[in-house]
């Protein structure tokens, strides 16, 4: 018989489980298994593609698989970090959808045991000129800055991105970077069995209760009654639990702690029993809840906010419960960890759920069918620039500058706090976000990536791009990586040309990190970013985190008049420049071939031009090509720069290691030197009117 | 010199405001909880740090002037001791009375973070003697809630009074006056809405705030 519903379980799934159980799974089960099932949960289509990246290091302390990866910056001290993404919320719910998100990636940065300090934001959206792609935009952007700057987390860099396939699906990455003590790490496979459960935080109620899972269910009427609610933000509430959970693990009473994020007690509860090899009781009656009469699955699914489960020994209860008091928030012993493979749920004298732990925290595979498209690329219907004289160098950057994607986006982010907990060095409105650590006397950078247009026109070297782009901005302002972070956003994976693609950006991504050392410790997917309007671009964001050998970094803008001008590296194409898609309306075709040998050469020139000062500013050509790197580097500075012209390829390609360097007149000569074995062309000098002339 | 700064639930600059007086004075800077009934009798100097005391729920600082310890601190006030409320500082001052005014939604009606231009308009209170008169300083400002707002009498009375004490030189917010910072009559209570203590390190957007808080621990070793 099979008048169940599955709640989004595919059959074979389900027989799975009724195999395993040896009877049919009750309702409350099934919901189990479908959340702890779902793509969200288990990364059921993407898990073999995550295994190709490296995930050990030199400086890798923490890699995938806790809460957030930490790296080793030395003096004892470790930065946790993780990007994830809030896509799906946000499109439906922009201010709150972006909220929860910052919430959440904050609190995966407090379960591993660290003071969150820094985050950055890579959002995606539709064209400005369409009203709902602005209503999400200012959504998103208000969400983003209440939440982060009622939180007291600076918000220290980011990107936005705009293009139609963002119109119905927008994308909203939340990174959090934080900083710990290393011999004080929590670990989530830590708890012991006898250690009790502790639910630190605010009520439960039925807030967006299963959302992923139930995404793709017919709901039944007893579901569609208490029908999932938005989740809710609340950052006083996420505030004093930061504070309280700190306080807590400073008095050394925390074996193991997990965030509750999707799937709520459940997913929190299961994994810190499976990661420890035992199991988990849980009493339902135990949890405060803000709502009457809800459903044991409706509490055990819950997915409302600024909550954290901790495992303690019994023993250490009555001080953690006067911690929480003293912050205000609500703590209750909901369960136990149990020393045999079951996860039980009880509620009002019975048994209503009771599992195998492992099983239900097993990892599912999903292998979706690979066929590589026969045409890959965008075009795209409204050309911008289509009418533009191409044959006037100065009016294609008039005309760029011109469009959204490149206006100064200070009127973003002056909406965030980017200097609370006085770290931020260098924040917004540069390529990298570098922090002073006062604790370990050290500065790091943070760097994002992304270009979703170079993964649609040739997946690979797209993924190459956007890994070696993030390392480039870190070696331009003088830093070496540490560890990288991704975030994998794209369509369906069961269409099998979208396989293909994810494949292949996930293969580039992979041997990047690999050739150039460094290691992802830490990331997220986001599959099925699709709409009734169309697919999204294959985006994926990687956000690098380094450090300097001295104390010294290149700034990206500012040139003094009498530097000369340089641009280093192989020209560029346009393949899947801002270019081609803005005034040609087409991005297709492959890409320059790699060659990480000369990235390498690039990344370690780099660093000693920075190290030894021998520029006044750099900055890395991406999106726009020369043209724009010259722009922003200018822009809001005593002087101007003046170049000398070439093609259209010379100044708006794309994609390699290149950059841009201003370089004192006195330094020239050691600037050349570091440089040599490396393609350098003189391009021009700045200039003492504020503007940017292409001669 | 003893500081102490008071942490209110929702508090977010208190950890900055610390390590400033730390870096620039070497103080010694106490966290005092909001639920306590007293201050450290030791104490020189307490300071209301920035931040969203519960969350500016009910209106900024509106709960925080209500918590135990600001008894202590409005008697502290009283006997003439040195009082600083910095942003949301600011708004429990006014809130608790201690401070004229009220502080209404910036202008733009949004949160606006970014470095400022302040004027000095005294350099004859504690926390401006090392600055000179007229001086353009690069405070940075993070606040959603900054206008300062009061009513045309009374204004032109705080303004008769010198209680002006720092002025924005590019009024971000549409506060009246270009008010930024302004003293009680008594001039022992400060209340401004700019971060001095984010500007404490060249590495940190300059040392434009490095005097305020040197200023603050010579009046205190003077007096003593």
């Amino acid at each position: 018989m099979m008048a169940k519903n599955l709640y989004g379980l595919k059959e074979g799934e389900y027989l799975k489980i009724k195999e395993a159980l040896g009877r049919e799974p009750n309702e409350t089960e099934l919901l189990l298994f479908s959340v702890m099932w779902s793509e969200h949960c288990s990364y059921k289509s993407s898990r073999k593609l995550l295994s190709l990246f490296p995930t050990t290091g030199k400086y890798v302390y923490r890699g995938p698989g806790e809460n957030a990866g930490i790296v080793d910056i030395g003096s004892g001290l470790g930065i946790a970090f993780k990007i994830e993404s809030h896509n799906h919320p946000s499109a439906v719910e922009p201010v709150q959808g972006a909220a929860t998100g910052v919430g959440g990636i904050i609190r995966d940065i407090l379960a591993v045991g660290a003071r969150p300090i820094a985050s950055m934001d890579c959002l995606f959206f539709g064209p400005p000129e369409e009203r709902r792609a602005r209503f999400l935009r200012e959504g998103v952007i208000r969400g983003v800055g209440s939440y982060g700057n009622a939180v007291g987390v600076p918000t220290v860099g980011g990107m936005t991105y705009y293009d139609p396939a963002y119109s119905g699906n927008p994308l909203v990455n939340a990174m959090c970077a934080g900083l710990i003590e290393l011999d004080k790490v929590v670990s989530a496979t830590a708890a012991k069995p006898g250690n009790i459960l502790v639910l630190v935080g605010s009520k439960t109620g039925r807030d967006g209760i299963a959302g992923a899972a139930f995404a793709s269910a017919e709901l039944d009427e007893s579901v569609k009654e208490s029908k999932p609610q938005v989740q809710m933000g609340d950052p006083f509430a996420e505030k004093l639990l930061i504070e309280c959970c700190l306080e807590i693990l400073d008095k050394g009473l925390i074996v193991s702690m997990q965030d509750m994020g999707a799937a709520g007690i459940t997913s929190s509860s299961v994994e810190l029993a499976a990661k420890a090899k035992a199991g988990a009781e849980i009493y339902l009656d135990n949890v405060p809840l803000r709502e009457e009469d809800m459903k044991p699955f409706e509490i055990a699914l819950s997915e409302s906010q600024e909550r954290m489960l901790l495992a303690i020994d019994e023993t250490n209860f009555g001080e953690v419960r006067a911690i929480a008091d003293k912050w205000g928030l609500e703590c209750a012993i909901i369960g136990k960890i149990i020393d045999e493979d079951r996860y039980v749920l009880t509620h009002k004298g019975e048994i209503v759920a009771d599992l195998s732990a492992s099983f239900l925290a097993s990892s599912q595979e999903a292998d979706w069918p690979v066929h590589k498209p026969d045409e890959l690329g965008v075009s795209y219907p409204k050309v911008e620039g289509a009418a533009l004289d191409r044959s006037d160098p100065s009016k294609v950057v008039d005309f760029l500058v011109s469009l959204p994607q490149f206006e100064d986006k200070s009127w973003i982010y002056e909406q965030y706090d980017h200097m609370v907990q006085t770290r931020t060095t260098l924040g917004p409105g540069n390529p990298v976000a570098i922090l002073y650590i006062k604790e370990a006397d050290k500065l790091i950078a943070l760097a994002a990536a992304s270009d979703p247009w170079r993964c649609a026109a040739d997946p690979f070297a797209g993924g190459v791009e956007t890994v070696a782009m993030a390392i480039r901005k870190l070696a331009v302002a003088g830093a070496y990586p540490l560890g990288m972070t991704d975030c994998l956003n794209f369509p369906s994976p069961e269409v099998p040309e979208n396989f293909w693609i994810i494949s292949e950006v996930v293969k580039g991504m992979a041997l990047a990190c690999k050739k150039l050392n460094c290691p992802i410790v830490s990331g997220n997917v986001s599959l099925y970013n699709e709409s009734h309007e169309g697919a999204i671009l294959p985006t994926p964001v990687v956000c690098a985190v380094g450090t300097f050998d001295g104390m010294h970094f290149l700034k990206s803008k500012g040139p003094e008049l009498s530097d000369r001008l340089f641009l280093v590296g192989k020209e560029a194409s346009l393949q899947a420049s801002a270019y081609r898609r803005y005034v040609e309306g087409k991005i297709s075709g492959p890409a320059d071939p790699v060659n990480f040998d000369d990235e390498r050469a690039f990344i370690e020139r780099a660093i000693k031009t920075a190290a030894l000062k021998l520029a006044t500013c750099g900055r890395c050509v991406s999106l726009g090509g020369l043209a724009l790197a010259a722009i922003k580097m200018a822009s809001g500075s005593r002087f101007g720069l003046e170049i000398k012209s070439g093609d259209v390829r010379f100044l708006f390609g794309e994609g390699g290691p290149r950059a841009l360097y201003s370089v004192p007149e006195a330094k020239t000569s050691e600037f050349l030197k570091v440089w040599d074995g490396f393609p350098v062309k003189e391009i021009g000098k700045a200039r003492e009117d504020k503007t940017v002339r292409f001669a | 010199m003893k500081v102490s700064v008071v942490i209110f639930p929702g508090s977010n600059c208190d950890r900055d405001v610390k390590w400033a007086f730390e870096l620039c004075c070497n103080a010694d800077a106490e966290m005092i909880w909001h639920a306590e009934k007293s201050l450290p009798s030791d104490t020189d100097i307490v300071v209301l740090p920035g931040g969203f005391s519960y969350g500016d729920y009910l209106r900024c600082g509106a709960m925080a002037a209500k918590s135990p310890i600001m008894k202590s601190v409005a008697e502290f006030a009283q006997r003439g001791g040195l009082v600083i409320g910095i942003c949301n500082g600011f708004h429990i001052l006014t809130e608790a009375k201690l401070l004229p005014g009220a502080l209404l939604p910036n202008a733009s009606t949004k949160f606006i973070c970014r470095s400022c231009q302040i004027k000095i308009e005294r350099n004859d209170t504690p926390f401006t003697q090392l600055y000179e008169k007229n001086e353009i300083v690069n405070f940075p400002i993070a606040h959603h809630d900054g206008l300062f707002y009061l009513d045309d009498d009374s204004l032109t009375k705080l303004e008769e009074s010198g209680c002006v004490v720092f002025r924005y030189a590019d009024n971000p917010n549409g506060s009246l006056k270009s008010i930024a910072g302004i003293t009680n009559k008594e001039g022992n209570v400060l209340g401004l809405m700019p971060h001095p203590e984010r500007v404490v390190h060249p590495l940190l957007g300059g040392e434009g705030g490095v005097r305020f808080f040197k200023g603050l621990s010579k009046w205190v070793k003077e007096m003593r």
